[in-house]
């Protein structure tokens, strides 16, 4: 049942950007940008942790968890240390990520050497 | 000479004295790939970047045209060139390494027979005696240019179409053996308001129409004069708009007797979505296949209008509409 419901929830929100993509016509860039902040919207309002308690993986692989990890951070830090505690506390949740981009992308670069 | 409003005939009957197509790993496996006259396995054709390796296509079609009209280089009085790139980088270094006097050109895919049909003028016109005309595409470096690093990964809709890569060069002489350059017709911007590059194909079916009825209007010929009648790269979906479109225009061309060199190159793969495209798409299409069954008597007389998108990714990122353009050639046969 797990499974079901982290494909299902998964699922649809790859069906939102695949609507965004092909119906109203928005860039890769722009779905891409659109998901993440809807995951920060979704957080903001109290949605996204009981959608990924809910659903697992097919709340927490999509890009739109990357916005929740955002407002998350970005949240937890401005109760330490005031609206300083915003800015600091946006990657301190999603270093990881945004590290693990920058690491990735240098070594598969130094080994492809991508042209496109 | 002009005739009628927008149209050229040239009563010299410039020849098409030598013609070459150069095509890539991915046209090798169409089901054209006999008509090329040299296929490369390597899409980066031994150079360090797609822009260079663009540019190797171009010389090799201008420089095996050239010898295929039994030519040498300075030969050639005047080169008329262009491709997809910024400032058209391909032609211009392409022209360096041959120096040869040039002009280049844009029409996007319509620049094969925009140099077609200024080279058989200027021959025409006795103020050269041997032009050429080449224009070059290269799937990775057109990527780059209009669209998204193909590391991305970024979706296409079916309406899309394959940038082809590969080259296409003629040679137009005032005498000789071969099939003539008889008219042309330089079309006019057509911007029916379509915004989206992923359909180019029926952005420009509208301005193939427009180019089409313009050369029957001017030249005052009745709609089945033509064995065949060719488009650019109109795609399948361009295609099957512009079939549409003609009999509601009039112009009964018996469709049987239209194709498109986008759905020609790559017969019915369905990886390439709607079909081929690009500068190389037409120009290989009509100087490697056509010309080849034109030359074995298959038809006496064809018109080919390469169509062209001219859009920039800075003009479709800021909303603008695509202003497309058709330029029409007609090609005989010598015993005409």
């Amino acid at each position: 049942m797990t499974f079901l419901w982290a494909f299902l929830v998964g699922g649809a929100i790859c069906l939102v950007g695949q609507f965004l993509l092909d119906v109203m016509k928005l860039t890769p860039a722009h779905t891409m940008a659109s998901l993440v902040v809807a995951g920060a919207v979704l957080n903001g309002v109290g949605l996204y942790e009981p959608l990924a308690k809910f659903a697992g993986a097919g709340a927490s692989v999509p890009i739109t968890s990357f916005g929740n990890a955002l407002m998350k951070g970005a949240m937890a830090e401005a109760e330490k240390d005031g609206l300083i505690g915003v800015i600091t506390g946006i990657f301190e949740v999603t270093s990881a990520g945004i590290s693990a981009a920058i690491v990735f992308g240098f070594l598969v670069a130094v080994c492809f050497r991508p042209k496109g | 000479m002009r005739k009628g409003y927008q149209s050229w005939v040239f009563p010299s009957r410039p020849v098409i004295v030598g013609r070459a197509a150069i095509g890539g790993p991915f046209e090798a496996q169409g089901p054209l790939a006999n008509d090329f006259d040299t296929l490369h396995g390597d899409l980066m054709i031994g150079q360090d970047s797609w822009e260079k390796a663009e540019r190797v296509l171009l010389e090799e079609a201008c420089d095996k045209a050239i010898e295929k009209a039994g030519l040498r280089r300075e030969q050639i009085h005047f080169m008329l060139a262009g491709d997809l790139m910024n400032q058209t980088i391909s032609a211009n270094f392409a022209a360096r390494t041959l120096s040869i006097p040039f002009m280049g050109i844009f029409g996007a895919c319509s620049t094969a027979m925009e140099g077609l049909a200024l080279a058989a003028l200027l021959v025409d016109s006795q103020s050269a005696d041997y032009v050429l005309a080449a224009t070059s595409s290269h799937n990775s470096s057109a990527e780059k240019q209009y669209r998204y690093p193909t590391e991305y990964g970024s979706q296409k809709p079916p309406t899309a179409q394959w940038t082809v890569t590969g080259a296409g060069a003629s040679v137009v002489a005032n005498q000789g053996n071969g099939l003539r350059v008889t008219a042309a017709t330089i079309g006019k911007i057509v911007d029916m308001g379509m915004t989206d590059p992923f359909n180019m194909g029926g952005a420009m079916a509208p301005a193939a129409l427009s180019t089409i009825e313009s050369h029957f209007r001017d030249l005052q010929l009745s709609h089945d004069h033509y064995d065949l009648v060719v488009t650019g790269d109109l795609g399948k979906v361009g295609h099957s708009i512009l079939s549409e479109l003609l009999p509601k225009h009039n112009v009964n061309i018996p469709l049987k007797r239209y194709v498109d060199c986008g759905m020609l190159i790559y017969g019915d793969n369905p990886i390439v979505w709607s079909g081929g495209s690009g500068c190389g798409c037409c120009a290989t299409v009509t100087y490697g296949h056509l010309l080849r069954r034109f030359q074995e008597g298959e038809w006496k007389r064809i018109l080919v209008v390469a169509t062209g998108a001219l859009l920039s990714p800075i003009s479709y990122q800021q909303g603008e509409s695509i202003p497309c353009i058709a330029h029409a050639v007609a090609i005989e046969a010598d015993t005409l």
